[in-house]
């Protein structure tokens, strides 16, 4: 895991002495709020509606024990005893006290974790493969690549004004589990012709208002040309890019008004006088942060096949979690372990203090001090001894984390919404946790199998509603809450926008219509089809005439 | 329609209402229901005075009404905010 070097550590700490003056002077006067607002916002606090709300970046998704008792400490010290797990693989705190935001962040700095950059118009907290480096699939760790991008764009000056802020994510796995087609950049690791790892660079991906899938700005792009390569991309979309409308800020609306070759063009006669300059990455540097990332030392194992289906022959629950939750490890006898934050009923994402220090206790015991979080909401203990698999699950279960259904119906992407978030127009927790409670029958979540329902309080998406193979976008019409259906979306890598599916639902008659299109689909599929499998073949009439009938033009 | 001044508490964040004696008041009971433009005037300036003080953010007017003998904003958003999240009925206290 990566360490803060000398100057990270007093630049962080410098930042919370500096942040700490800056609250004292807007708590007695000395800052309006509007002078107040972009240095709050610097730090990752925002006004939401019943209180601030801390938005902390976990780069990459990794997290150590330590940095997770935190968390634990911060939610039961300064918040109301939970924390949230974003979509950008972050955690938010939704009830926090602006006059106690300086030592919350004081306690984050100490484990090295921080706000800046969680939020404004710059380069935010750098997504990846929650699996990352430990996935049987995977070419090569992208953290270590994350991480020189991390640095590299940490109060980059010609980078903290851009038009709007920007999002990249970066997978080493062909199975991209880090939705990197809507992201501002998204980067793909994979071999070239003469087998040498280098990236496919896409860009211009995103949701929120105007979803666009990524396209590819290159095919295959060296390690070394990282930087240079994402700082030409930076730089013309910081020229072009506009700044007279929020709405068409993004770079996803540059380079699809211009169209991808021109953009191309434009980066590449940028890149082509940069490339050999000073961003040019040596192969020490990426040796040095390879070194954070050296897999801990693992004991030789062999798989404990037989050993796990005796158990799972024997005990159905530990059965359907094995099936479900733990996924092939790269190095023999041990496995990944998912832990689902998706208990039913309960919010997406969210989870208590006492349960966080639990956590931290058996990632120490079991996976090496080490925790991932997935932009899926869910945690992840990457390095379990698979002898040591039922034990583990045992004691997830007496936590109540221990739900099988990762990847299954109602393991459901959430936004906070309208019941917490000021931009929101309608609440999406109460419609993830309707869902939930319509299909508590594990037995048939297995059976409808891998199934993504994603659900967004507002089109600015923050629950990745496009690409949920169910995508519900939560809308107000005249101060009434309705819910618009997407079908066919997906973030893999064969990402696909979903499709409207008829007019918005009011919220008691979502679970119906999720009921309709299951049970459409469960008649409709054809051997080993997928939901989305059966979509893309079919098409959305079916799922429409299930769903509305003869009264589509209804609300 | 029946109006009420609704804002965050600039020190929490907490939602507080406009009460009589320009207090704020965690619970949209204790807040002053105004119910003409002039008084809705004279009380938002009152508002934002207390928000150049630093006591307040964002003073806002908003419609209320009685329902079940209860009085709520009319705005689903402000009444999620003068009573808390639906998911969460625990966590506040009013």
């Amino acid at each position: 895991m990566y360490r803060y070097d000398e100057f990270d550590t007093r630049f962080v700490h410098e930042r919370v002495a500096q942040f700490r003056r800056q609250v004292n002077r807007r708590l007695v006067g000395e800052l309006t709020e509007d002078q107040f607002r972009p240095l709050r916002l610097m730090n990752g606090l925002y006004l939401q509606m019943h209180a601030y709300m801390l938005r902390i970046n976990v780069p990459y998704g990794t997290l150590s024990s330590k940095q997770l008792r935190k968390f634990a400490y911060i939610a039961r010290t300064y918040d109301k005893n939970y924390g949230h797990f974003t979509t950008r693989q972050n955690i938010q705190y939704n009830w926090i006290k602006l006059e106690d935001t300086p030592d919350i962040l004081k306690h984050l700095a100490d484990v090295e974790v921080t706000g800046i950059q969680s939020s404004g118009n710059c380069v935010r907290n750098i997504t990846s493969d929650q699996y990352a480096g430990r996935a049987k699939d995977e070419l090569a760790d992208p953290r270590i690549y994350c991480e020189l991008l991390r640095q590299y764009s940490f109060l980059h000056p010609e980078f903290s004004y851009l038009p709007r802020k920007f999002k990249i994510a970066v997978t080493g796995s062909p199975n991209d589990r880090a939705a990197v087609a809507v992201h501002d950049i998204g980067l793909r690791m994979h071999e070239n012709e003469q087998g040498q790892i280098g990236f496919e660079v896409l860009v211009g991906g995103g949701l929120g208002r105007t979803p666009y899938i990524g396209q590819t700005i290159r095919k295959w792009l060296a390690p070394e040309y990282l930087l240079s390569y994402v700082e030409s991309i930076l730089r013309i979309y910081n020229m072009q890019g506009r700044r007279d409308n929020i709405h068409k800020a993004r770079i996803k609306i540059i380079v699809n008004q211009m169209g991808i070759d021109k953009y191309r063009e434009l980066v590449d006669q940028d890149f082509e006088f940069t490339k050999n300059g000073a961003l040019k990455v040596p192969d020490e540097e990426v040796e040095r942060i390879h070194a954070y990332f050296a897999p801990p030392q693992y004991e030789t194992l062999v798989d404990q096949t037989e050993a796990l289906e005796k158990l799972r022959a024997t005990d159905k629950a530990f059965d359907r979690w094995m099936r479900g939750n733990v996924v092939d490890h790269k190095v023999p006898g041990y496995a990944i372990v998912n832990i689902s934050l998706k208990a039913p009923a309960k919010a997406p994402g969210d989870i208590t203090a006492d349960k966080m220090d639990a956590v931290a206790d058996l990632a120490d015991r079991h996976s090496f001090g080490e925790v991932r979080v997935s932009h899926r909401q869910n945690l992840v203990l990457v390095d379990v001894k698979q002898a040591e698999l039922h034990e583990l699950w045992q004691e997830l279960a007496a936590l109540e984390l221990a739900t099988p259904n990762l990847g299954l119906l109602t393991d459901i992407i959430c936004c906070p919404g309208l019941d917490f978030c000021s931009l929101a127009n309608a609440r999406s927790i109460p419609i993830a946790q309707d869902i939930s409670r319509a299909f508590t029958d594990l037995d048939e979540l297995q059976k409808i199998g891998q199934f993504t329902i994603n659900i967004s309080g507002c089109m600015n998406a923050c629950g990745h509603h496009h690409v949920g193979h169910i995508g519900i976008l939560g809308v107000d019409k005249r101060n009434e809450e309705f819910f618009q259906l997407t079908l066919g979306g997906s973030s893999d890598q064969h990402a696909s926008l979903g499709d409207r599916l008829g007019p918005g639902l009011p919220q008691s008659q979502v679970p119906a219509a999720i009921r309709k299109i299951v049970d459409t689909y469960l008649v409709t599929r054809q051997h080993g089809e997928r939901f989305l499998d059966t979509y893309r073949r079919v098409g959305v009439e079916p799922f429409k005439n299930a769903v509305y009938g003869d009264q589509s033009q209804a609300a | 329609m029946p109006q009420m001044i609704i804002a965050n508490r600039l020190r929490d964040g907490v939602v507080v209402f406009l009460a009589p004696g320009e207090a704020w008041e965690p619970a949209i009971a204790a807040g002053s229901v105004i119910d003409n433009d002039e008084e809705a005037a004279r009380l938002l300036a009152i508002a934002k005075q207390h928000e150049s003080d630093c006591r307040v953010i964002d003073p806002q007017l908003i419609e209320v009404e009685v329902r079940d003998g209860k009085l709520r904003p009319v705005a689903i958003r402000e009444v999620v905010r003068a009573f808390g999240p639906t998911v969460r009925t625990d966590l506040t206290e009013v």
